[in-house]
């Protein structure tokens, strides 16, 4: 295994080549150089002490499919290494990898932060669906950092929050959270969806987890749903016992402690063997296979959809039908600066736009639209286009909806890898139309 | 804490190695000191446990003893499974049958960390890991824990180790 170059010192290997080869090698038996697809529910056990190890977790290799399966896992440890964490854990969707983050974190009576700058999805999942759990999610303006600090309570277990948040145009400033965060004793979790690995890596700015759901940048072609946590390693769960579920022994795993077992791939290990085992929304390994696929070409893609959604978001600006729009990468920008901090790539494909027009255009310009898919993803190879209000962020009230970037005049663009003068001619006769 | 150790220098302690001492061992099977000594016995090697509070018992088929000049064969590596500060009295203890018992590695567990012992045993010619599991490190450099979704931070195009 050891190489000559190894022997002169660690490689820091660029992103483009971890993109294609982080967690993949050649099958050891036939040599295979994909990643095979390992369609495959069960692995046979060697003996019954072979089976008892693995399922006492005091080895290490694959049992059953719900918490593992050699497909997944080189999904898991490439995200794992593209986002510069220790390790990672692939889930059904994004959701569900949220779902398995905040089981992993919370008691019931909990409670966590999170930005009101978020996917409506998860505004919806964390408001309601979580009450239900006994898990109180307090909603905050990112705008001022100090936000976070005032919401916290003796029960604030995370503070949650998008850098480049959904539907688009809207950077928070990472840095000033993790050190309130830090003060306080507790994790920062970012979902990295809309930035990807390749614009935003947020464990560098100090976040302790981050999520994906894979469906969108990852995957990229809109052909597979997923979602991975991932966790930096470096945060310490002892933190005087306000974490019980990873520093005591745990009940669900005949008294084992997850955090002084396994260490700094404590969380992820007891997501999985808790959470994924007893909730069991698993990755499956074709969905696995396409995503690392789509990984392959990320840096290439991402180079595209920004440079496409820089020059669609200028069009726009420019059209007198528009009223306004939100994109970090304009001079217009409240957020340019900060986007130039956190995304030095660019601020990602995904944003909005108002309509002189209100509502109505806006409805009308969607229906108008030939080259544009009008559907409820982003981060798709083809540009994709949405009225937010009435579909993705429908649950939230009116004023939810404000909060969150998608009031009722609001259009969501993703933009995709096309040819940006097709892509600019279609705008302009779906705008003309409405 | 900051502690780097080049893989080829962990990769070559963990092929050299063939008997460890392992301070700590713990009888009880849901502890890690256990979990780290089943895995390490199931990879090949030899591991005697050393545990004042069990000396005279047996853990997973081997006889546990009260102290590392206690131990009858020669082991080169001791594990020291004992939080910071008892790691001191350990590798002064190990530095000084070094010679007789063949000793060459002092290697502490994670969360495990001790520079002035660490200077003293490198002083008297030891390799010396600190705040490291080598149950986890032979998993990350041999392919294993990779299953886990752990990042191995492996690049290579060179076929995975076939091991079962």
């Amino acid at each position: 295994m050891s190489s000559e170059t190894e022997k002169s010192g660690p490689i820091e290997y660029g992103f483009e080549t971890r993109a294609v080869h982080a967690g993949a090698q050649p099958d050891p038996v036939t040599g295979a150089r994909a990643t095979p697809i390992y369609q495959t529910t069960s692995y046979v056990f060697d003996d019954t002490e072979h089976a008892a190890d693995l399922f006492n977790l005091s080895r290490f290799g694959f049992l059953y499919s719900r918490l593992g399966n050699p497909t997944v896992s080189v999904l898991e440890e490439r995200v794992a290494n593209l986002e510069d964490g220790r390790a990672g854990l692939a889930a059904a969707s994004g959701h569900a990898a949220q779902f398995l983050t905040f089981f992993t974190l919370l008691e019931p009576g909990d409670e966590f932060i999170a930005s009101r700058n978020l996917y409506g999805g998860s505004v919806t999942q964390f408001g309601l669906s979580f009450k239900r759990l006994g898990w109180t999610c307090h909603f905050v303006d990112p705008a001022d950092p100090e936000n976070f600090r005032e919401a916290l309570t003796p029960k604030t277990k995370a503070i949650f929050l998008e850098v480049l948040a959904n539907p688009g145009g809207i950077v928070v400033d990472l840095e000033p959270v993790v050190e309130i965060a830090g003060e306080a004793g507790i994790p920062v979790i970012v979902d990295n969806t809309m930035a990807s690995p390749y614009l935003c890596q947020p464990i560098r700015w100090g976040a302790d987890i981050v999520i994906h759901s894979t469906t969108k940048y990852l995957s990229g072609h809109g052909n597979s749903m997923g979602g991975v946590i991932v966790e930096s390693g470096k945060f310490d769960w002892l933190q005087g016992g306000r974490f019980p579920g990873m520093t005591e022994p745990d009940p669900a795993y005949h008294g084992l402690t997850f955090y002084e077992t396994f260490g700094d791939f404590g969380f992820t290990t007891k997501a999985r063997a808790v959470a994924l085992r007893d909730f069991g929304p698993t990755m499956a390994p074709l969905n696995a296979f396409l995503t690392i696929t789509g990984i392959e070409t990320l840096a290439l893609r991402m180079d595209r959809h920004v440079s496409n959604a820089q020059t669609v978001a200028g069009f726009l600006e420019a059209h007198p039908a528009v009223d306004w729009v939100s994109y970090a990468g304009l001079a217009s920008s409240p957020y340019r600066d900060l986007a130039a901090k956190y995304l030095p790539n660019g601020p990602g494909a995904t944003f909005t736009f108002g309509l002189k027009g209100g509502f109505d255009a806006g409805v009308k310009m969607v229906e108008a639209c030939e080259l544009f898919s009008h559907l409820a993803n982003i981060g798709d190879t083809r540009s994709l286009i949405i009225h937010p209000a009435s579909t993705t962020h429908r649950q939230l009230t009116e004023e939810q909806q404000i909060a969150a970037g998608a009031g009722p005049d609001v259009i969501r663009l993703s933009i995709g890898i096309e040819n940006a003068d097709d892509i600019l001619r279609d705008l302009d006769q779906a705008l003309s139309a409405a | 804490m900051n502690l780097h150790y080049p893989d080829t220098s962990i990769r070559d302690i963990l092929r050299r190695v063939k008997t460890i001492a392992m301070v700590g061992a713990s009888p009880d099977w849901v502890r890690p000191s256990h979990f780290a000594m089943k895995y390490l016995q199931r990879k090949g090697y030899r591991v005697i446990p050393v545990n004042p509070r069990a000396a005279g018992t047996e853990i997973l088929g081997e006889e546990v003893y009260g102290a590392l000049a206690d131990v009858p064969p020669t082991f080169e590596m001791v594990d020291v499974f004992r939080n910071s500060d008892a790691a001191g009295p350990i590798t002064d203890e190990a530095i000084e049958i070094a010679s007789k018992k063949g000793i060459e590695i002092i290697w502490m567990q994670l969360g495990v960390v001790n520079h002035e012992a660490a200077a003293r045993a490198e002083a008297a010619g030891l390799s010396v890991v600190m705040d490291r599991c080598p149950k986890i490190e032979y998993g990350r450099l041999f392919g294993e824990l990779s299953w886990s979704g752990v990042n191995s931070r492996i690049i290579t195009a060179k076929r995975a180790p076939f091991r079962r």
